[in-house]
């Protein structure tokens, strides 16, 4: 009797313990903290807001309804008109689109970009590596925003154009990262091991090496999202934003209401609050997850 | 440390090399047309053809990059398509006013991100640690236009207490002489003028500076925790000295080194986040010049001031690096 409340008590306490892969114990830490926990409500939001806008808007981005323009926040407009009488509560939610799939794309741009970089460099290693580190190098010496400036005027204003130019920007460290994890990972036990046994270079590379090296790279990505839409919104500020101005896009929206600093404020409050929430939920989300991953760095 | 100087240097070569291939490489070989963006969509072919012979574009790839290089390196980085003057007397020109900005935005990051960031470190756990991580968390993810537009509703809109934009009020009159406005002001010995520039510097550098017055503070943070943590400190306090000598000669001189970097680092971002902040405050520094570049579609003077962005940046780096070399020994050798 003893000995089997015994055995039952031991058989609990290493079961505790045991871990159930990096990603899993990482996320059970994650939901457990609050400031990550707040990061991904307010993720949800912006992703829920962004997905129901057609279900949620009361009335379309773009209409216009000169008789009541420039209106302050009332039932019938719960964030008010802007200049052309466009309900400006419509146009937030619809630029949660806008930016959720401008943010995403930019920062999907940078990883593939970035990533095939950092793999070809952290896994070929010599001639390949020096000469794609230096081409990073002369990227990383253009700051990131002024790259994504130069990127969409040769290119001209368009919504791909902007996904390619944040994504562009944040590419170089993505690579960065991705080799720096992958050049420890090439002396590793169990990829001299896979070498050994005669794994051709490929495999190695996308079976053993690659996926032991993503954990910074998907905290920089989360932390990339945040940046990425502020740097949408900036294009947008500076008159990059898409070319049709109907699109309700949170930079240019920011920049139309400028006009009307005094007449309307509540013109830069609303779409700058949206752009500060995404931002805040991908940097709590980042900083979670970072801490989640790695609890040492965790103070 | 020479030795270290000279081996740094080399590196910025081929940087800026590859900087001047990547910039042509845009222009020329990426879609989009530079003469369909300077004469518009609608212009015949005939226009394009003579602004492509004016532009130089109808010559062999390898020339017009010869004839580019040769031009950066003799200090001709060409001319502005829209009024023919020359890109870096202008820049020039203009720059003070964003070395005024960025440096103001520098004083006022540090100042208060250092600080701010010791505080916390110092008080890790507490609420008043949560507050400061709060404040960091909402500076790094406010952008510079937000800030820069809601300071300027409320202090100088609403409540009239700064001036909305500009760097000085015309009105004062102050003349030009090296284009930095507190300088010059001071040089003509007009203290109501420096009063009324110091005024207007304020919403720009606190708006441009709150990012990087977060990262700061949370950087100092980071680094005072974990330097609070060593063995040294431990004995430093097992020793008797008192909290203050610890925190001075033991924490601080330690936690200082990342500080540094960042601080260094900060100075490109300031330099990039000039663009937009001179845009909200209309600040004739070189930010808004490629901002009306862009408007223009003035390809040149967009290439061209990337590339002097950067270069400084480069060259930032470059003395951060001595910086960090100066500070700890260990860099130089390695």
């Amino acid at each position: 009797m003893s000995v089997a409340r015994v055995s039952g008590g031991l058989a609990q306490g290493p079961e505790r313990r045991i871990s159930r892969g990096l990603w899993r114990d990482a996320a059970s830490r994650l939901v457990r903290t609050g400031p990550g926990v707040l990061g991904l409500v307010l993720i949800g939001l912006f992703v829920g807001t962004a997905l129901l806008a057609p279900l949620i808007a009361p009335y379309s981005a773009s209409t216009q309804d000169l008789a009541t323009r420039l209106q302050l926040p009332s039932a019938a407009h719960l964030m008010g008109t802007d200049l052309l009488g466009r309900d400006e509560f419509s146009r937030v939610l619809y630029g949660a689109q806008i930016s959720l799939i401008v943010g995403v794309s930019a920062v999907a741009m940078g990883l593939v970009i970035g990533g095939l970089i950092g793999a070809a460099a952290g896994a070929l290693g010599g001639a390949v590596d020096a000469v794609l580190m230096r081409g990073v190098d002369v990227m990383l010496a253009i700051p990131g925003i002024l790259l994504a400036i130069g990127i969409v005027t040769w290119l001209d204003r368009g919504l791909p154009q902007i996904m390619l130019a944040v994504g562009v920007s944040n590419a170089p460290i993505f690579a960065r990262l991705l080799r720096g994890s992958l050049l420890p990972l090439r002396d590793a036990d169990y990829v001299v091991a896979a070498r050994s046994i005669g794994a051709p270079r490929g495999r190695l590379l996308l079976r053993h090496m690659v996926p032991n090296a993503l954990t910074p790279l998907i905290v920089q990505a989360t932390l990339a999202l945040a940046t990425s839409i502020i740097d949408v919104a900036g294009l947008g500020f500076l008159g990059l934003g898409p070319p049709d101005p109907s699109t309700a896009e949170w930079g240019t929206m920011l920049t139309d209401s400028t006009q009307f600093l005094r007449l309307a404020p509540y013109l830069i409050f609303f779409p700058g609050a949206a752009i500060v929430i995404s931002a805040i939920g991908f940097n709590l989300l980042g900083d979670g997850l970072r801490e989640s991953i790695d609890p040492r760095l965790k103070r | 440390m020479l030795k270290y100087i000279a081996r740094r240097l080399l590196t910025v070569v081929p940087i800026l090399l590859g900087l001047s291939v990547l910039l042509f490489v845009f222009i020329h070989v990426l879609p989009g047309d530079p003469a369909y963006a300077i004469l518009g969509q609608r212009a015949t072919a005939e226009q394009i053809a003579l602004m492509h012979a004016y532009l130089g574009l109808d010559r062999p790839l390898l020339d017009q990059y010869v004839q580019y290089l040769g031009g950066i390196l003799h200090g001709d980085l060409g001319a502005s398509s829209v009024n023919n003057r020359p890109i870096l007397q202008v820049f020039l020109q203009r720059f003070p006013a964003t070395v005024e900005l960025t440096a103001a935005s520098l004083v006022f990051a540090a100042g208060a991100g250092i600080p701010l960031g010791r505080y916390s470190g110092r008080n890790a756990g507490t609420w008043r640690d949560a507050l400061v991580t709060i404040v960091s968390l909402l500076g790094i993810s406010i952008p510079i236009f937000v800030t820069g537009l809601s300071l300027q509703y409320v202090l100088a809109v609403d409540l009239g207490v700064l001036p909305a934009s500009g760097r000085i009020d015309l009105r004062l009159n102050v003349p030009a002489v090296t284009n930095f406005m507190l300088i010059d002001t001071l040089l003509a010995g007009n203290l109501a003028a420096f009063v009324d520039a110091v005024r207007h510097l304020v919403l720009p550098a606190v708006s441009l500076g709150s990012i990087h017055m977060a990262v700061i503070a949370r950087i100092t943070r980071a680094s005072y925790i974990e330097v609070a943590n060593e063995d040294y400190v431990r004995t430093a306090r097992a020793k008797g000295l008192t909290e203050k000598r610890v925190d001075d000669r033991h924490i601080l001189r330690n936690a200082w080194l990342p500080v540094t970097t960042v601080i260094g680092l900060a100075v490109g971002g300031l330099l990039a986040g000039a663009v937009i902040t001179e845009t909200v405050f209309t600040w004739n520094g070189v930010g808004r010049y490629v901002v009306d570049a862009i408007k223009n579609h003035d390809y040149m003077v967009v290439q061209s001031s990337i590339l002097i962005f950067a270069l400084i940046f480069l060259v930032v780096n470059l003395i951060v690096d001595v910086v960090y070399a100066v500070l700890d020994p260990r860099i130089r050798y390695s």
